[in-house]
């Protein structure tokens, strides 16, 4: 679970990094995008290898989960763990759930038409009707509906919930809890899952506004 | 409180024995004083109990000042009760109000299972021991005297404070997955700071977590649960030290 969870901890960076340049340069985003969608080594090497993470973080997240559940036959008819820990760690099956139900609509909204086109219709010019580069318009277009921006910003929320144990917990998982550096690593965990889920709402409504 | 003392409602669980079905019993007690230990409390129930023809509660208790680790109560909703830093017998009655409801139950774990009413059989954390809880020495009438070896006194200190851990289970009844990795941590941790523990250390992460496993506690997710309600305040860094120990001896174990 640590080692995917760093992989997409990164992953999800460079996505943030990429997303937010949409919103200082339209030209330098389509610049981006297509380096991105066109690259073999990222198409054909690491996109696998995303999607193998992402499959493996969540079979593995629900493995642990029911086998965690097993592990306590009987509940407590009492019960206070507010007491002892965040809810955000005692739900990371919960919120990490939302998050993939998010990627679905994630990729039926950008993915799964990115792939028809490159790869089963065979353009890989990144091209509109027009002649130009169509990724920004693509994704200025898919936030016109309110709906939808809200329910990216919800998503991020959970996103943020899931990333503010997730951090944190895979440097405790791979063995590393040090005096000084543990706390600082805490600090860097709670400024990312904070300040990159807050990004792509910045980014959503920023679209959806500048409409 | 008032020198009176105090009326309480208590929701105890009942459980004939291992096979029987439990259920939650309700009693009443009162004139409780709140100098009382926890475990006063229930001894005062048990009388009146068997002053009334009754079954008294059958509860884990031995030295009653927090060095055991036999008792092992779910009260309230948290193990070993609301105060921090103490086991069952060193909770005292002041922690609690006129008219409380408590509720009382057995540390809950698939790896605890309940022998009668509040005591569970925790024999899972003498086999996890048994499993490469120790450290080999020569007997032979010239064993070397442990202080010739110099040991950097953070390691001392951080290893003692893991020998700390009184195998009460607290963690496990708190962990939301049930999960022994603090108890296994500190008894990992005791020796592999030691160098008298560096012979068997690979053996002996591997061969705990591996009977920590096979007696059916959970998985580790780091939510802290376990470090806030442990008794004698065994650190989240033992179980990070045991997670390094066991990688690096995963990658060279031989078989």
């Amino acid at each position: 679970m640590a080692l995917s969870g760093f992989f997409l901890l990164l992953f999800l960076l460079q996505h943030f990094v990429i997303n937010f340049s949409s919103v200082i340069s339209v030209e330098g985003f389509n610049k981006v995008s297509h380096f991105m969608g066109t690259n073999p080594i990222i198409q054909y090497g690491i996109q696998p290898i995303l999607l193998i993470g992402v499959l493996f973080h969540l079979g593995m997240g629900i493995y642990l989960d029911v086998a965690n559940r097993k592990a306590r036959n009987v509940k407590y008819a009492m019960n206070k763990p507010g007491e002892n820990s965040s809810w955000w760690s005692r739900n990371m099956i919960i919120t990490g759930i939302t998050i993939m139900l998010f990627l679905g609509l994630h990729f039926y909204d950008f993915w799964f038409p990115e792939i028809n086109t490159k790869f089963i219709l065979g353009d890989m010019s990144g091209l509109n009707g027009h002649g130009e580069f169509r990724y920004w318009e693509e994704l200025h277009h898919k936030f016109v509906d309110p709906i939808r921006v809200g329910i990216y910003c919800l998503s991020f929320v959970f996103l943020a919930l899931h990333l503010l144990h997730g951090f944190q917990s895979a440097f405790q998982s791979v063995g590393f809890n040090h005096t000084r550096y543990t706390p600082v690593i805490k600090k860097l965990g709670n400024i990312y899952a904070i300040c990159i889920p807050l990004g792509f709402i910045f980014i959503a409504v920023y679209h959806y506004v500048s409409q | 409180m008032s020198e009176l003392g105090m009326n309480l409602t208590l929701k105890i669980w009942r459980q004939k024995d291992a096979k029987a079905k439990g259920k939650m019993e309700t009693y009443k007690v009162t004139e409780i004083s709140e100098h009382m230990s926890f475990l006063e409390m229930l001894d005062v129930l048990n009388e009146q109990l068997i002053n009334t023809g009754q079954e008294p509660v059958a509860f884990d208790h031995d030295c009653r000042e927090g060095i055991c680790g036999m008792c092992s109560l779910y009260i309230n909703g948290e193990a070993h009760g609301p105060d921090r830093g103490v086991t069952t017998c060193q909770l005292h009655m002041r922690m609690f109000y006129n008219n409380d409801t408590i509720y009382i139950e057995p540390f809950r774990a698939k790896a605890f299972p309940v022998v009668k009413d509040l005591i569970v059989d925790r024999s899972s954390f003498d086999r996890i021991q048994h499993a490469g809880g120790f450290i080999s020495v020569n007997t032979s009438g010239n064993t070397q005297d442990a202080n010739s070896l110099p040991i950097p006194k953070l390691d001392a200190d951080k290893a003692f404070d893991a020998a700390t851990c009184i195998g009460c289970g607290a963690c496990v009844a708190t962990c939301k997955n049930a999960s022994a990795m603090l108890y296994v941590s500190a008894k990992v941790s005791q020796f592999a700071l030691l160098p008298q523990g560096k012979i068997e250390a690979k053996d002996r992460v591997l061969n705990m977590v591996e009977q920590m496993d096979k007696e059916g506690f959970g998985n580790c997710t780091n939510t802290g649960a376990c470090e806030v309600e442990c008794p004698k305040g065994i650190s989240l860094e033992n179980i990070a030290r045991m997670n390094s120990e066991y990688l690096k001896a995963s990658l060279v174990r031989e078989k």
